[in-house]
């Protein structure tokens, strides 16, 4: 008995030796996998991706992931993400699902962001908080790849997306510098955007061309199969188009006010403050929501309702497509707007 | 607002004018759905019927609450709407993000001829009384379906109402609260020891209006079931004192199906469910509004709790379209299954 107990520690120093070493021989072997065989990292075009897509590809590229982005919206997607999601989640979310759905064979993970709170005193739609458990319920054996941004619980953007990069690389400083590199591809992309559309405004308005606004979020008013189509129809019917998430949103936070004081939804601040800024250059405004978006009925019907002298229509598009009335509409629309124009040119 | 009545109207005599309670009709609900934006939820358009009833009544203070969904934004689109239809009120707005005092400083306004330790006396019986009804009604919830002679827990129970609304104590008002649980205890019951246990989660609007679900809970309990519920005045009253730990505790009770808190009272709904099925109950009834966020989020989490543990979920969704006939055929059929369930699992045990 004493004998035994005395060589256990030996023992033991050689087993911890050996399982050390076994176990650094593993992590050596996987990380060759890793980097001959690169983690594959799915991204959905959809919802967010609109905004923050230039981030995360650059991002993932810098730290050795392989990214794979699914394809423009098409009807097959759509009609996946209806059969799947829950009946009444509004068209948006239903296209994420779509997309997940076509990634989730062709990766290993798929980045998923929980985006509870960009700033504190605003709130985000609780669809984007509950993004990452509805993709996870949906779809059980899919792996995620999340980060949270809070700033209720002091949780940032860069906080999140460096702890997420350095769970990739095993390596902090590596992350944090393809996190700056990533925010500043994505700053210059946004700019250039905004820069582009002043100058279009601007050119317009030298030209005496007709404007309209749409009052949309990014995620509808570029996705393939919702606000595409009806932004170039308008452009081919000779209309400048002007964009309500091409703005500063900053001003458009603050402009928001104007229209409505208690409103706590970020994005939509930014949709309202467009249409304030816009509103006494344009023709007309077009308010694009997705059916049936919950912050829209409430926020899109009240600006409608306190925008008045302008012609508007609310556009509301769903998953049954019958692009006649929408075409039907649009058409009308459009000579209201070139009749209104006229009139003010005589 | 349904019982709670006699409980603010404690609050509202304050101001030295009389409550109007509206009571729900077929008008209210008409007169909402015309006013109101397309695809906002129901209890908007029902708020909205009552609030045009109440001020064709002669109301001139309108109130309104705020919460984490749409709701916190109702206050103003519903104050635009009616200003538009050309009513004069004033409209009285409890935030979410305003706290208590702001709460009074607001009340104050409107009624300058009080104190603020009358207000805050006011607002204590409030309170107590808001938690005995809760307290109360919990009770006669779980006892009504299995009476022995029919009505007598409901004379009771309205008495009590009748009873609180007239206390003016809180030692008196917690008084009655003991009473009357003593008295429902008194009652003739024939309850067998495993009777089937229903729990109901979901929205709280359609949780606590009975006339907006067309008196569901009264129909569970005629089947001889057992009805729980969670979300009450009370319930809300403490999540909002305690904030965020009561969202930590949902979601320790939530997992695995949620990681992230879903907005109002999704996150809810799916840890009362969980718990429910894991405490060994017969079935859960989900109610919501069509379209309300939160909610459907939470479904599919309740999709896989009813696939994993093989629990009955039924759920409803309430819009303008949705009939009482239909609504009884389910709850119907429901039963009918539970109690299959019920007896063949005795059956297996035997």
């Amino acid at each position: 008995m004493n004998s035994s107990g005395a060589d256990m520690p030996g023992k033991a120093r050689w087993g911890v030796a050996k399982r050390g070493a076994r176990w650094y021989l593993a992590v050596v072997e996987k990380m060759d996998n890793i980097k001959k065989n690169k983690l594959r990292v799915g991204i959905p075009r959809a919802l967010l991706y609109h905004k923050y897509g230039k981030l995360w590809e650059v991002f993932l590229r810098e730290l050795g992931a392989a990214v794979v982005l699914s394809p423009e919206t098409n009807k097959e997607i759509i009609a996946r993400g209806a059969r799947l999601s829950i009946d009444e989640s509004c068209l948006s979310v239903k296209i994420f699902v779509g997309h997940v759905d076509w990634l989730k064979d062709k990766v290993d993970v798929i980045l998923t962001p929980h985006v509870a709170c960009l700033k504190s005193g605003e709130e985000m739609c609780v669809k984007f908080m509950a993004l990452v458990d509805t993709v996870r319920n949906i779809f059980p054996g899919v792996k995620i790849l999340e980060y949270s941004v809070d700033a209720k619980n002091f949780e940032t953007e860069a906080g999140g997306m460096i702890l997420l990069g350095a769970r990739l690389s095993r390596n902090p400083i590596k992350s944090i510098l393809a996190y700056l590199k990533a925010k500043s591809a994505q700053e210059t992309s946004a700019r250039e955007k905004k820069e582009a559309q002043a100058r279009e405004f601007e050119d317009a308005r030298r030209d005496g061309k007709p404007l309209i606004l749409i009052v949309a979020h990014s995620y509808t008013l570029d996705d393939n199969f919702l606000g595409k189509p009806i932004i170039d129809y308008l452009k081919k019917s000779g209309i400048c188009v002007l964009r309500s998430d091409r703005i500063n949103a900053g001003k458009a936070r603050k402009m928001s006010k104007k229209i409505s004081q208690t409103l706590y939804w970020t994005y939509h601040k930014e949709l309202l403050g467009a249409a304030e800024y816009y509103k006494d250059a344009v023709e007309g405004m077009i308010f694009l929501t997705t059916f049936p978006c919950g912050p829209d009925a409430l926020a899109i019907n009240l600006c409608q309702s306190k925008m008045k002298g302008i012609p508007s229509i609310i556009i509301s598009l769903d998953e049954l497509e019958s692009r006649v009335g929408l075409q039907t509409r649009l058409e009308s629309f459009v000579d209201v707007i070139n009749l209104k124009k006229c009139r003010k040119n005589k | 607002m349904g019982d709670y009545y006699s409980a603010f109207k404690c609050l509202v005599e304050l101001i030295g004018r009389p409550l109007v309670p509206p009571p729900i009709t077929k008008k209210t609900i008409e007169l909402g759905f015309k006013y109101s934006p397309e695809t906002v939820c129901i209890p908007f358009k029902y708020n909205l019927g009552n609030y045009i009833e109440a001020l064709d009544a002669g109301a001139d203070v309108l109130c309104q609450a705020g919460g984490g969904c749409r709701f916190g934004y109702y206050a103003e689109t519903q104050e635009h709407i009616l200003r538009r239809l050309g009513y004069k009120f004033e409209f009285f707005k409890l935030n979410n993000k305003n706290g208590i005092i702001d709460f009074a400083r607001d009340f104050k306004r409107i009624a300058p001829q009080n104190s603020y330790a009358q207000i805050a006396h006011r607002l204590a019986l409030c309170l107590a009384r808001i938690h005995c009804i809760d307290a109360v009604s919990d009770r006669v919830r779980k006892n009504i379906g299995f009476e022995v002679r029919l009505g007598q827990m409901e004379k009771i129970y309205k008495k009590f109402l009748a009873d609180v609304a007239n206390a003016y104590s809180i030692v008196k008002i917690l008084a009655l609260k003991k009473e009357y649980l003593r008295q429902i205890d008194l009652i003739e019951i024939n309850k067998p020891a495993d009777c089937l246990r229903v729990g109901v989660v979901g929205e709280l609007y359609m949780l606590m209006e009975p006339f907006a679900n067309f008196y569901l809970e009264k129909k569970l309990a005629q089947r001889k079931i057992e009805v729980h519920r969670f979300v009450t005045v009370s319930g809300i009253l403490k999540e909002y004192f305690t904030g965020d730990w009561f969202i930590k505790r949902h979601l320790k009770e939530a997992r695995p199906y949620l990681t992230h808190h879903i907005g109002a009272h999704g996150t809810e709904s799916v840890a009362r469910a969980n718990s429910l099925i894991k405490k060994g109950f017969d079935g859960i009834i989900h109610l919501k509004p069509f379209g309300c966020m939160p909610e459907v989020s939470a479904m599919a989490a309740l999709n896989n709790l009813a696939r994993d543990r093989r629990a009955p979920i039924l759920y409803f969704s309430f819009d303008s379209q949705t009939s009482e006939a239909g609504l009884e055929t389910r709850v119907e059929a429901f039963c009918d299954m539970l109690y299959m369930k019920k007896k063949k699992m005795n059956n297996n045990e035997q």
